[in-house]
This record gives C-alpha cells, sequence and structure tokens, in this order.
C-alpha cells in the first residue's frame, strides 16, 4: 500500500470535526440533564444529580410523557411492521415492469419529496370534512407510512437490483412453487436487509413530528409532547427526557444493528453445505 | 411436497399472470398511498377554492384565497427568505456532505472501516430531529459555551446575541439535522466508480485535484442531485426548524402555512400549500433533468 498522503490527514481532520458536529450537541445536553437542582440550561454545571430525572417520573402537570411515550412505541411498531410487508411485497412486484409501474414508482418519489405540512393538512383535511375524529392509530398511522414506505421501498428495490436471480431459478428448478421459492429463498437471502427496512419503519415513525401533528389527535405522540414542552418548560427537565428518549433511540438501533450481524454470522456459518452429501 | 411433473404442470397453470400478481402485490401500497397522498392532495387543491369564517369554512369556488396569497408583500418576503435559507443550507449540505463522502469513499480503504464510519453518520438521522434542535441551545446560549469560550478567549467582550434564535441558527440546524441527506446518495454513487477510472486519470498524469475535478465530481453528480432534492424539499417545506431556532421571529412559507392552520384559516392554508407544492415541483423537476432516480438504485 502506497503510505497516506497529507489530503487524507485533513480530510480525517475534517471528517473528525464533522462527527463531532454531529454528536457534539446531543453529548452536550447529556451531561446537562445531570444538572444539579439549581442549575440553568447551560453550563456551569450546579452540581451533579438525578433531579430532573426524577422530575420526569414525578412532574404530570407539564402533560403525559409517559402516555405519550407508549403510544409512540406502539405506533413505531405498527408502522414498522406494515413498512416492511409493504416494502417487501411491493419490491417484488417491481423486479418486473407491470402496467402503471412507472406511474407508480414516481408516486412513491413523490411521497418521499412532498412537504410534510402538506399530509398532515391533507389528511387532516379529509377527516375533519367527512366528520371522523384523527387519532394516532388511524390518520396518524397513515400519514406516517406515506413518510416510511418510500424509504423501505428505495432500500428493496436497491436490494433486488443487486439480487442474484439464479438462486430463485435453482429453487425452480428443484420444483419449488413460487410461493416456496419466496418463503425458503429469497426471504432468508433478503433478511438483514429487512432488518434494515424495521429499523428505517420504527425511527423515522419514533420521531415523526410534521406528518403526526394535524392527525394524531387529543393523545400526543412524543415528539409532539416533547414540542409542546419546548414552548413552556425551560428548566433542564426537558434535556433529561432528550438524553432518554436518544438513549432509547440508541438501544433500538443498536439492537437492530445487531440483530443484522447476528444474521450475517449465522449465515456464514450455515452457509454452504456443499461436499456433506445429501441433507 | 414431491416435486412431480404433473404437480408442477397444475401449478403453473393455476399460478395467476405475472400482471395479476404483480398488482396483488402492490395492493397495499396503491391503497395507503392512495389515501394518505393522493387523496389528501387533492383534498387541499379542493379546499384551496372553499370560503371560511372565523369558525368554519365551507364549499365555495372562489379565488380570493389564492389572489390574496399572489399579490401580498409578506408572501413575496416569505419566500425569498425560505429561499434563503434554502440556498444556505445547501451549500454548507453540498459541500460537507462532498468532503465527508469523499474522505469515505476514497481514502478509507477497507470496507469494514467504511461501513462503521459511515454508520457514525448515519445514526443521528434516526434519532429525533426536535431533540437535536433542542441540544443547541446549551452551546448557542447568551451564557452557552460558544459565548463562554469567546469571552474567555478575549475574542468578544459581550455575548453574541445572535448566536440563537436567529437566521444563522436556522441555517445551523438545517445543515446539522440534513446533511446526512447529502452524505448518503454522494457516498452511494461515489462506491460505484470504477476505480480503474481514477486510476486511469492518473496513468495519463492528472494531478490529485484534476482527478477530482474532471473525474470524480462529474461522475459523483446523480448524487450531489438526488441529496439536493432531499434537502432543498426538506427546507422549503420545514415549520417547525425556523419556528424554534429563530424563537419565532422569522417567517417561512411551511410557518404561514402552520400559522394559518392554527387560526383555523384551512382554505387560506390550502391555498398556500398548494402553491408550495407547485414551488417544490418546479425546483425537482428542473433537478430531476439531470439524474435519472431509476438508475441510481
Amino acid at each position: 500500500m502506497e503510505p497516506r498522503s497529507r489530503s487524507f490527514y485533513v480530510l480525517a481532520g475534517v471528517f473528525g470535526l464533522f462527527v463531532l458536529f454531529l454528536y457534539g450537541p446531543i453529548l452536550t445536553i447529556g451531561v446537562l440533564s445531570f444538572q444539579g437542582p439549581g442549575g440553568g440550561l447551560t453550563f456551569p454545571m450546579n452540581g451533579v444529580s438525578l433531579h430532573w430525572f426524577f422530575d420526569l417520573f414525578e412532574q404530570q402537570a407539564v402533560g403525559d410523557i409517559w402516555g405519550s411515550f407508549r403510544r409512540s412505541f406502539a405506533l413505531g411498531l405498527m408502522v414498522m411492521v406494515v413498512t416492511v410487508v409493504v416494502s417487501v411485497m411491493g419490491g417484488l412486484a417491481f423486479r418486473r415492469r407491470f402496467r402503471g409501474s412507472t406511474a407508480l414508482f414516481y408516486l412513491i418519489v413523490a411521497s418521499l419529496i412532498i412537504p410534510s405540512i402538506l399530509i398532515s393538512l391533507g389528511v387532516g383535511l379529509i377527516f375533519n370534512i367527512l366528520d371522523f375524529d384523527v387519532h394516532w392509530s388511524t390518520s396518524g398511522f397513515g400519514a406516517q407510512l406515506t413518510w416510511t414506505l418510500p424509504f423501505g421501498l428505495l432500500i428493496m428495490f436497491a436490494v433486488f437490483n443487486r439480487f442474484d436471480k439464479s438462486y430463485e431459478e435453482a429453487a425452480r428448478d428443484l420444483g419449488a412453487s413460487s410461493w416456496q421459492t419466496i418463503r425458503h429463498v429469497v426471504l432468508p437471502i433478503i433478511a438483514p436487509s429487512l432488518i434494515g427496512v424495521a429499523l428505517f419503519g420504527f425511527t423515522l415513525s419514533y420521531d415523526e413530528f410534521a406528518r403526526t401533528l394535524l392527525t394524531a389527535g387529543s393523545h400526543n405522540t412524543l415528539p409532539l409532547e416533547i414540542v409542546g414542552m419546548t414552548t413552556n418548560v425551560t428548566s433542564p427537565v426537558l434535556y433529561a427526557l432528550g438524553t432518554l428518549t436518544t438513549v432509547f433511540s440508541f438501544l433500538m438501533i443498536g439492537s437492530f444493528l445487531l440483530l443484522v450481524i447476528f444474521l450475517k454470522r449465522r449465515r456464514a456459518g450455515a452457509g454452504s453445505d456443499a461436499g456433506k452429501g445429501m441433507v | 411436497m414431491a416435486p412431480g411433473a404433473a404437480s408442477k404442470e397444475t401449478a403453473v397453470s393455476k399460478a395467476p399472470s405475472p400482471e395479476k400478481a404483480s398488482w396483488f402485490l402492490v395492493s397495499p401500497l396503491v391503497l395507503v398511498l392512495g389515501v394518505f397522498l393522493v387523496l389528501p392532495i387533492l383534498t387541499i387543491v379542493t379546499v384551496s377554492f372553499w370560503d371560511y369564517n372565523e369558525y368554519n369554512f365551507f364549499p365555495a369556488f372562489i379565488l380570493e384565497n389564492y389572489s390574496y396569497l399572489l399579490t401580498s408583500q409578506v408572501t413575496l418576503a416569505t419566500y425569498l427568505k425560505t429561499f434563503k435559507f434554502m440556498a444556505l443550507t445547501w451549500v454548507f449540505c453540498a459541500v460537507i456532505g462532498f468532503t465527508v463522502a469523499y474522505f469515505l469513499a476514497f481514502h478509507v480503504r477497507s470496507l469494514p472501516m467504511q461501513v462503521v464510519l459511515f454508520l457514525i453518520c448515519t445514526v443521528p438521522f434516526w434519532t429525533s430531529n426536535i431533540i437535536r434542535m433542542i441540544s443547541w441551545i446549551p452551546f448557542l446560549g447568551r451564557n452557552g459555551i460558544a459565548n463562554s469560550t469567546l469571552i474567555s478567549a478575549g475574542v468578544i467582550d459581550e455575548p453574541l446575541e445572535w448566536l440563537l434564535f436567529s437566521d444563522f441558527a436556522v441555517v445551523l440546524a438545517f445543515v446539522h439535522l440534513y446533511c446526512l441527506f447529502m452524505v448518503v446518495p454522494i457516498f452511494n454513487t461515489m462506491m460505484r466508480i470504477d476505480r480503474s477510472l481514477i486510476e486511469a486519470a492518473r496513468d495519463a498524469g492528472a494531478s490529485g485535484f484534476q482527478i477530482l475535478t474532471n473525474v470524480i465530481i462529474p461522475l459523483t453528480k446523480p448524487g450531489i442531485m438526488i441529496g439536493s432534492i432531499f434537502v432543498v424539499t426538506l427546507v422549503m417545506g420545514d415549520f417547525i426548524t425556523v419556528r424554534f431556532m429563530s424563537g419565532g421571529q422569522s417567517a417561512s412559507v411551511g410557518r404561514v402555512i402552520s400559522n394559518e392552520i392554527a387560526l383555523l384559516q384551512y382554505p387560506a392554508a390550502a391555498a398556500s400549500a398548494v402553491v408550495l407544492l407547485i414551488t417544490v415541483l418546479i425546483m425537482i423537476g428542473i433537478m430531476m433533468r439531470f439524474v435519472d432516480i431509476r438508475k441510481e438504485l
């Protein structure tokens, strides 16, 4: 290997600064959420305590934080499951052209790039005109899907573009039906990517704000609750909540990524049975 | 199941045509996008012609919502302000995104290392935007880290007031939130550049800088375009970042819509939304001319 050029070290420095830019602020509020009881929103630290975390568990005057967390969690799981299923089905369909496929493709792209507030407003208006009550599990759920599905589908398109079709042909030659081919050949091969789609589905829903704004109804999701807090809470309790929900996000991301690694390892371990005779 | 020729025959004859199978597979997708994307847009367009009073909105066919919007000086000023946010955010995101992606794709040599560093860049994308905005307060506030550092270094005597709750803070937060949307597609495009092209350029005597401007940048254009589409649409439609980071002082198109919604002026909000949608679509139409998205997947 040739030695590192000077530009490598410059760029590595820039990259380091970029990572600091990405994570620095969130680390700061992580530290500040341990602020002492008399401390404020900025440094210096006025002692170290868990005061603001306890506050979060006791203080219910601010709103229904734990209820909103439960709703966001449930909604995240719902969106995740539907995103995975619909994306896989869509991905399978888009492997060949069908009538309307180009139009549908552009609709998917449109779903991704349309300003979120339009979805919020439009869905809110429909429910208003039809005199239905907006609720996080109906209107909110659908509005969030318009944000998570394009990500799931684009990932599936990329996955199937790189998919080696000879595995399927082999399965078919051995007499597998199309469902058996999908169930026993295609799905296991794309499993790690499905975890990725699930990760997008859950986290994008869990943090979604703009599309849920007018579609969640009277029971807030967590991001809506936090936005509400920013207007009337000016103590580090806001940081404590931010720290907790970010830690929760990191735990979710971590477990999804570990699952991907686990799946890939298992496959590498049990990948080939060549030379082992009839199994 | 025994793979007998007979059962295979029946399976084939029973199987629906590929066209029908595809339609079956995309039916849930069509349903979701139909009800929660197409229908809402049609509703917005319809309601933009409706009338309203202080309490309610009702069917009508009036053009006042548009004529008021399109003749108002405020609209023009708001659009100019939003374009300013967009342009600044785009420039910073493009420069940072390109640099970071270039480092990852061409200077990090092992694939596992690339994956790890790429994930480090992506993880914040999966956390809350609201929290990431809030997290700038201790840094930019009047007594925040930036001000105290500058004062103790003797650069300034008084704390800078324009760090937080200002246009500066808005652009900073935009860049912080949306840079990733630039890094990811650019990195993706760069990873597909055939490395032998770079070798060939080097063999032909090109300097590192010439390789960058004559080989890498032209080949990375699709990625830059996709990233730009993301950044442009996200900034144009935003309302919460501008509201929060400007402390409620700056206007943007999205904020106007969200204010009209808060005042229950739905037809006015719908008209503003239609104009915003058309603006965004024109911009994207122009950018799409430079890239075929289907090829980039």
